[in-house]
């Protein structure tokens, strides 16, 4: 897609260096526009509408049809809103945060594959760099609770680095046997590898053949298990959302944020949750691949598939997400010493065994 | 293009690190290492080692920064003891430094360098991972071990009290 696009701005500017520049820039735009925004409108609103259908209420009804409107309203609201910074807060670390941790939760998209077409970065390194870049987003945090000058807040911050750090560990174990398994650190090839149909997916044991695929199944299940739970914490949602513990820190690290900084951060989150179900669904349900083939191989109109694959990429991201706002809206809040515990003695020596046993697998 | 991008990359690593070594506070200090550190990754990753980038974010940015901040952090605030970075002795590190960059130069002018038309590889993955597992598989192995007995000897020292 890139060299197409170049080649196309080539031909109208005819400057080699505008043409690159700014397909670059497009491209790095793209994801934003594209996906990230459109999504975060709807799923806030799907937050709400979920937790009210489970606490039995009607939600948000008043702005728009059945309270579609509700986002943007509150998008503006927030425009609209006056920047308090307090007085005894460190201003330019203070005004720096929300922005670290957008664009780390943001630089994350960069390797996904939306489809066969749309990936930022078709970078050997794929998934590690997902990995890697999620510390600037513990950076974000720890930099604004600390600047913020709130015990809360900087308590908040505290938690949410020791935790994310912690589950770093189990997630990147999981995806550790997964690349063993299929060889590649690129997210674009590991969904490459589960095309045709769905039985070919990894948690189904993946493309290997036969006998191998049957007893790979339990351990993949089991790998998926580990990595949602372990991504829940990452991203801080309930039931590990001990940064932001209404009951006792406030609202934890953004307890001083008003206006778009606050959005800022509720954005990263939204993005965050939707970048680590896209990361599970590439590494454990096929990424891009339609479950039963392309409707554009039948009709014999290979323009169609990189669509149809972008729409099965969104369900499945999407599927996710909705899992994730259903266990905030049933489980109750971890306690502190409970969430390194389920870390630590649990998660992480699972995540060990399951990572050995699908290596032997693999050796068969 | 990648001239631009690289002059990018060496303003952000240089004008940081001038912001480490001159900022009062610590933790500006701590928080420019960081940038002087992502700038280091992307002159790495420019310079096509795609490994060795992440991995200068995983281990530093993701390991090492975090834990600085996490020790400034703790000791700044809540014992109210004001950790602030001077600049003393001026001469001697203004002696030490010109000396040392002095070497620095000397070497770099000096040195017989080598000049191969060699296309930058699309992924130095696969041959970092073959080398680590045949060539180099005792030192990585023993590296392992060390890391294994620091985590151990860490996790001693912190239950002493019990």
């Amino acid at each position: 897609m890139y060299e197409y696009l170049v080649n196309i701005l080539f031909s109208v500017t005819g400057n080699q260096f505008l043409a690159q520049a700014s397909v670059m820039i497009l491209i790095a735009a793209l994801p934003l526009f594209v996906v990230i925004l459109p999504y975060a409108l709807a799923a806030v609103l799907a937050e709400r509408k979920v937790s009210a259908f489970m606490q039995d209420r009607i939600g948000p009804n008043r702005t728009g049809y059945r309270g579609l409107f509700q986002t943007l309203a509150d998008i503006l609201k927030l425009i609209q809103k006056e920047d308090i910074i307090n007085s005894e807060a460190d201003k330019k670390l203070f005004n720096i945060s929300p922005l670290l941790v957008f664009a780390g939760s943001y630089a994350a998209f960069a390797a996904i594959p939306f489809s066969g077409m749309f990936i930022g970065t078709n970078a050997e390194v794929g998934i590690f760099f997902i990995l890697a870049i999620s510390s600037l987003v513990v950076a974000g945090i720890l930099m604004g609770g600390w600047a913020s000058n709130n015990k809360y807040s900087l308590l908040g911050a505290m938690r949410s680095a020791a935790q994310i750090i912690s589950y770093e560990i189990p997630t990147a174990l999981v995806i550790l046997s997964i690349v063993m398994l299929t060889g590649t650190l690129s997210l674009n090839t590991i969904s490459e590898l589960q095309t045709a149909y769905f039985w070919n997916w990894n948690i189904f044991g993946g493309a290997a053949e036969g006998f191998k695929q049957f007893i790979l199944i339990p351990f993949m299940i089991a790998g998926f298990i580990i990595l949602y739970i372990s991504t829940l914490a990452e991203v801080n949602r309930v039931p590990f959302d001990i940064p932001e513990a209404e009951s006792e820190l406030v609202s934890g690290f953004h307890t001083e944020y008003s206006g778009m900084k606050f959005a800022m951060f509720f954005l990263a989150e939204y993005a965050n949750m939707f970048a680590v179900s896209a990361i599970i669904a590439t590494v454990f349900f096929g990424g891009y691949q339609s479950p039963f083939g392309y409707l554009g191989n039948t009709l014999n109109f290979p323009l169609l598939i990189p669509f149809e694959q972008f729409f099965w990429f969104m369900i499945k991201g999407l599927f996710f997400v909705f899992v994730q706002m259903w266990l905030r809206w049933t489980l109750p809040r971890l306690r502190v010493d409970q969430l390194m515990t389920v870390c630590w003695k649990y998660l992480i020596p699972y995540a060990f065994i399951n990572l050995i046993i699908i290596g032997i697998i693999s050796l068969l | 293009m990648f001239d631009i991008i690289f002059y990018l990359f060496a303003f952000i690593t240089i004008g940081s690190a001038l912001i480490v070594v001159t900022a009062r506070n610590i933790i500006y200090s701590a928080f420019s290492l960081m940038l002087t550190l992502f700038g280091v990754s992307g002159i790495y990753a420019l310079l096509g080692a795609d490994f060795l980038a992440v991995v200068q974010i995983m281990v530093y940015v993701g390991g090492i920064l975090v834990l600085i901040l996490f020790g400034v952090m703790l000791t700044n605030k809540i014992t109210n003891v004001e950790i602030k970075s001077g600049n003393r002795n001026i001469a001697v590190s203004l002696i030490s430094v010109s000396v040392l960059s002095a070497i620095l130069f000397s070497v770099l002018l000096g040195t017989n360098w080598k000049e191969t038309n060699s296309q930058i590889p699309e992924t130095t993955l696969f041959g970092i991972g073959e080398l680590l597992i045949t060539k180099y598989v005792l030192v990585f192995e023993l590296l392992g071990i060390l890391l294994l007995i620091a985590l151990i000897g860490a996790a001693t020292i912190a239950r002493k009290e019990e």
